[in-house]
């Protein structure tokens, strides 16, 4: 029996989508059997980010409503043989999904997979709690910054009330993933420290990913960063975080900033 | 004082943390609960509509939520031709 895992974090543009081809990506590389799912109807982005865009025959809607074959929908990666994507549906109608279809859907994946990767849509609205709702394991996907922690939070609550498990009386094992951090600015007092945000969030911490160029180069040319660029710092950030998220014990290291000469010499940058 | 800011002035983070830290531990306490300032405001103003006709335009209701206590402001213009008749006994 495959994990189920959410990506999720109530606020956009923080890097779920990234951060679920990057995973997703390595999980895949390490050998284990992954699909990712967008959960993002009308607005999918996930098959743009993983390069399969002009791949895409049938979607999740197609499957839920009987259209198409789970098999005819899953599109297999051209890089890493063992990772799938089932990719959004384009429709307008927001209530395409229905929570018996993505039952099925999940509980079909979850046997024939190790890694099940729900890319949530923004938001707390019926697809994000749809996205969650069957949901093993969380990661929640956080930027230093107050709307997102916010925003964290309030998906926390929704985790911890409206996923299956927690109508069950389990729970949802939930990650906090930090992402675009800043060494520089969380040094200086201008952003917020892991330290902060784990103390606010109370969740245990899956990674931290640095503020890097390399993750635009990655969506820009349709490759997770993972795979692209896999020695960048981003990118080995989301290697360890994978290797945690598979209950390896990898030792967190904080970014620190990379100082140029000049910046050394002029001492503190002024903003 | 101002040399004094000068030295302190480290960065905006620690504001962030604490601004963050009241508000979710109000967030959190009222997961689930109806607003406690819209069942106010309107229960006040039922209340005094009973008696003078109030514009709703008129009421004007701040709140500021501290870390251990919370303010709540109801400013009501009442118009002096607005009361009403007292009811004939």
């Amino acid at each position: 029996m495959g994990k189920v895992v959410v990506v999720t974090s109530g606020k956009g543009g923080v890097g779920k989508t990234t951060s679920t081809a990057a995973l997703g990506a390595v999980l895949a590389q390490s050998g284990k059997k992954v699909v990712l799912i967008d959960f993002d109807v009308g607005l999918r982005n996930l098959d743009l980010v993983m390069g399969a865009e002009r791949r895409v025959v049938f979607d999740l809607v197609n499957v839920t409503q009987g259209q198409a074959k789970l098999s005819q929908a899953l599109i297999r990666d051209k890089r890493v043989e063992s990772l799938f994507l089932l990719p959004a549906s384009q429709t307008r109608d927001k209530d395409a999904l229905t929570e018996e279809g993505v039952a099925s859907v999940i509980n079909t994946l979850r046997e024939k997979f190790d890694y099940v990767l729900c890319d949530s849509p923004a938001g707390i609205e019926r697809g994000a709690q749809l996205a969650m709702r069957f949901a093993d394991e969380a990661v929640i996907v956080t930027n230093p910054e107050v709307s997102s922690v916010r925003d964290s939070d309030r998906i926390i609550g929704l985790l911890d009330s409206k996923t299956l498990k927690a109508e069950q009386g389990e729970s949802v094992t939930k990650h906090v993933l930090v992402t675009r951090y800043d060494a520089g600015r969380a040094a200086r007092g201008e952003m917020l420290s892991i330290a902060d945000v784990l103390e606010i969030l109370s969740v245990p911490l899956l990674g931290i990913i640095p503020e890097n160029q390399g993750v635009l180069r990655a969506s820009n040319v349709g490759s997770p960063v993972t795979l692209n660029e896999p020695t960048n710092a981003a990118a080995r950030a989301y290697a360890d975080a994978a290797r945690r998220l598979q209950g390896d014990d990898v030792p967190m290291v904080t970014p620190v900033e990379k100082k140029g000469l000049l910046n050394r010499l002029l001492g503190r940058r002024v903003a | 004082m101002k040399l004094l800011d000068f030295f302190k002035r480290g960065g905006s983070a620690p504001v962030a943390r604490e601004r963050l830290q009241v508000l979710l531990a109000y967030e959190r306490n009222n997961r689930n609960q109806p607003d406690l300032v819209a069942v106010l405001r309107e229960e006040i103003i039922a209340v005094i509509a009973k008696h003078v006709q109030v514009n709703q335009d008129d009421v004007k209701i701040t709140m500021d939520r501290g870390a251990t206590t919370s303010t709540l402001e109801i400013d009501i213009h009442i118009p002096n031709a607005g009361i009403k008749a007292s009811p004939a006994i």
